[in-house]
């Protein structure tokens, strides 16, 4: 009797669960579709628009206007550089509070999350600014720079949750044995929290690779990923949603298919530590 | 030094000369509107005629105002030349933010340019940016509606036979409305059309002390006019709705009529997009009866070049290719006289072929017919037909359409958000300083 109730309850969980993974995919799957339709078809009603004959005639404009695999490089070029240049920050830093705590590291950690609560247009101004003077505007280094500065907070909580989980006194045998800090940080540490780091650069990536704010702002024909490729397609009189879709397809297609095949570790790296 | 030498060394400074004038890059900052994305297609002509390589930033609207403007005030350089409306033109002219366009050549004959555009770009008379397409607002109509609803549209109709043909045309079981209008906040949009309608029911958003006018009778009596008609004939939800929407309601032969931007004749007329192609008139856009002022706007988009490019000759040149009559006429030979950017140069309305086009005609009327110096039938202290050109306007009025749009959502009464728009638009004008 039991297990009919649990079987009952499985079912309905898994419906509930299938469900409001159907509400959530649904406007990406509707891009889809939409970018397979001509630009007539994909204005008319949901029902019509899926009779309507399908064709790649969107894709193909969109090629021939945009330059895809420049702001798909970009895109790679930030959203990894980005990534890597923070854990290289981040992996010390979160070493340091995790393990030599000091009074303050509560409060530096708690500081440096309130910086994500600041909305990005009040610091617009000084870091165009910045960005002039440097000679950065439209370079993918000052992007790179920027995306980092941008997710570090992220990277550190995240890096300095999974070092709390390993015990310090792995690397106090580590010291007892003779090795530096260095030496502690690159072979003892990184290795044990690989799951964690990994999961850290996956959702890092997204995140950088989804950033449509100072992607579009600080960049002009050189250095745009693409949000920018995406941004180009949206007009203010006229209706070009096949396009618009098409675009937007060939855009999340590839953080799509990485997060298709990497869903276990950000699924675990965005719940570590969350139970205990 | 022999003769070969000489020579191989004068053929090499010589391609160096060319292989830098080739070099040339001017980069350009515009909307993703039909007529840019043709001019897109078409640069090669530009760069082939003078050497001079152009590469495009395509952006969404709003985005690109943000992104111009920032770069404009910081002097960044990322621009050669921007696509700005009839709004900023004249107020980044006065700022100093744009080169003037006072040299213009000869051949480029900027006496061509409608009037009322060339007023429209300019400040203290000095043109600061060349109208690439010019627009007013008109009717569009289904004619079969119209003819089934035994009504005939005029030339010049007025909002009561309007309000009359809506309610005639609507049919809600076959999901046809009367009409399509825009109700969707912010200043480009809804605010932009209640402002149009607003004026030819002799309103208008200032006095000459530039007092608010929101508490005035006219205000009142064409927002309930507009409310109710919405109510009668509208489409359900039309407080989101604003050009696009419509565009996509009217292809798809969900509206009796729509009154918008003249440029929406090309695409609702065009048989690859709309289902309703063949079945569309024009008319002038309407009066309030017994005031003589009829709700059509001005807007052109046009290409400025920013103070501090580097590039400004560069830049210059396109400019002249981009808005000059020959390339209307290169337009015309790769894709008809149909999709032809309308509304800036007289001569295009002069062009047999071009009066050929349905839509044509009521396009150069509407034109003609707005006054950017006179926009209503009071005085006013300023210049603009559904916006205000002074810097403070964007703002005020974008919160004021918000209040607008919460009475079309029945969120409010007409008496409660012009009492709010008053109280704002005061606010907002008094910290400004006027």
């Amino acid at each position: 009797m039991a297990r009919a109730v649990t079987t009952r309850r499985k079912t309905v969980n898994t419906a509930l669960a299938w469900m409001v993974a159907v509400i959530i995919f649904f406007p990406i799957l509707w891009i889809v579709v939409l970018s397979f339709k001509t630009e007539g078809d994909a204005i008319k009603a949901p029902l019509e628009v899926l009779s309507a004959p399908w064709t790649v005639e969107s894709y193909a404009v969109v090629q021939e206007r945009s330059d895809y695999i420049k702001h798909f490089s970009n895109s790679l070029i930030l959203s990894l550089g980005s990534t890597f240049l923070g854990l290289l920050v981040a992996v010390p830093a979160a070493w340091s509070m995790a393990f030599v705590p000091s009074r303050r590291t509560k409060d530096i950690l708690m500081w440096m999350l309130s910086t994500k609560m600041l909305p990005a247009v009040g610091v617009l101004y000084p870091i165009y600014l910045l960005f002039i003077e440097l000679g950065l505007l439209d370079t993918r280094v000052g992007l790179v720079i920027v995306l980092m500065l941008i997710n570090l907070p992220i990277i550190v909580w995240m890096l300095y949750t999974y070092f709390r989980e390993i015990p310090g006194e792995i690397l106090e045998a580590a010291r007892m044995d003779g090795a530096g800090l260095r030496q502690e940080i690159l072979y003892v540490l990184t290795p044990m929290a690989v799951p964690g780091i990994a999961s850290t650069v996956l959702l890092n990536v997204i995140l950088a690779w989804n950033e449509a704010f100072w992607t579009l702002i600080l960049t002009a024909a050189n250095a745009g990923p693409l949000t920018a490729f995406i941004a180009s397609y949206s007009s203010p009189e006229g209706l070009f949603y096949a396009k618009l879709s098409a675009a937007s397809t060939m855009a999340i297609a590839p953080i799509l298919i990485l997060g298709w095949f990497s869903q276990k570790q950000l699924v675990r790296g965005l719940t570590f530590g969350a139970v205990k | 030094m022999s003769i070969t030498i000489r020579a191989l060394l004068g053929a090499c400074a010589v391609s160096a000369l060319a292989i830098a004038a080739s070099a040339e890059t001017i980069t350009i900052a515009t909307v993703n509107n039909g007529d840019m994305i043709r001019m897109q297609g078409l640069t090669d002509d530009f760069t082939a005629k003078t050497g001079i390589d152009v590469e495009w930033v395509t952006l969404e609207e709003n985005v690109l105002r943000q992104r111009v403007t920032t770069d404009i005030t910081t002097k960044g350089g990322q621009f050669d030349i921007m696509t700005i409306g009839m709004y900023e033109a004249p107020i980044w002219g006065a700022n100093g933010w744009l080169v003037a366009l006072d040299d213009l050549s000869a051949e480029y004959d900027v006496e061509d340019i409608l009037p009322a555009m060339r007023n429209g770009l300019s400040h203290d008379g000095t043109l600061y940016a060349a109208p690439f397409y010019g627009e007013s607002s008109m009717v569009m109509y289904r004619t079969d509606l119209m003819e089934k609803a035994g009504l005939t549209m005029p030339e010049a109709p007025t909002w009561e036979f309007i309000r009359e043909a809506a309610k005639a045309m609507t049919d809600r079981d076959h999901d046809i409305n009367g009409i399509c209008l825009r109700g969707k906040a912010g200043w480009g949009e809804g605010g932009a059309f209640i402002t149009v309608l607003a004026n030819s029911f002799g309103a208008r958003w200032f006095d000459m002390d530039w007092r608010a006018q929101f508490d005035q009778p006219e205000w009142k009596e064409a927002l309930t006019f507009f409310v109710g008609m919405m109510k009668e004939s509208g489409p359900a939800g039309y407080a989101t709705n604003g050009f696009n929407e419509n565009l996509s309601l009217f292809q798809q032969g969900k509206c009796g009529m729509w009154i918008d931007a003249t440029v929406a004749a090309s695409f609702v007329t065009n048989p690859k997009e709309s289902t309703v192609a063949d079945k569309v008139g024009f008319a002038l856009a309407p009066n309030h009866e017994g005031v003589d002022k009829r709700a059509n706007w001005l807007w052109a988009w046009a290409l400025a070049i920013p103070a501090g490019t580097k590039k400004e000759e560069a830049a210059k040149k396109f400019i002249e290719w981009a808005t000059s009559k020959e390339y209307l006429a290169l337009v015309a030979s790769k894709e008809g006289w149909a999709n032809v950017p309308p509304g800036t140069r007289k001569s295009l309305y002069e062009n047999p072929e071009y009066a050929k086009i349905d839509f044509a005609q009521m396009t150069m009327k509407s034109i003609l017919l707005a006054d950017p110096q006179h926009c209503c039938v009071k005085p006013v202290p300023y210049v603009g037909i559904q916006f205000v050109a002074i810097p403070e306007f964007a703002g005020i009025a974008t919160e004021v359409s918000q209040e607008f749009s919460a009475v079309y959502a029945g969120q409010q009464s007409v008496d409660e958000a012009l009492a709010k728009a008053q109280a704002l638009t005061t606010d907002a004008m008094e910290a400004a300083g006027y």
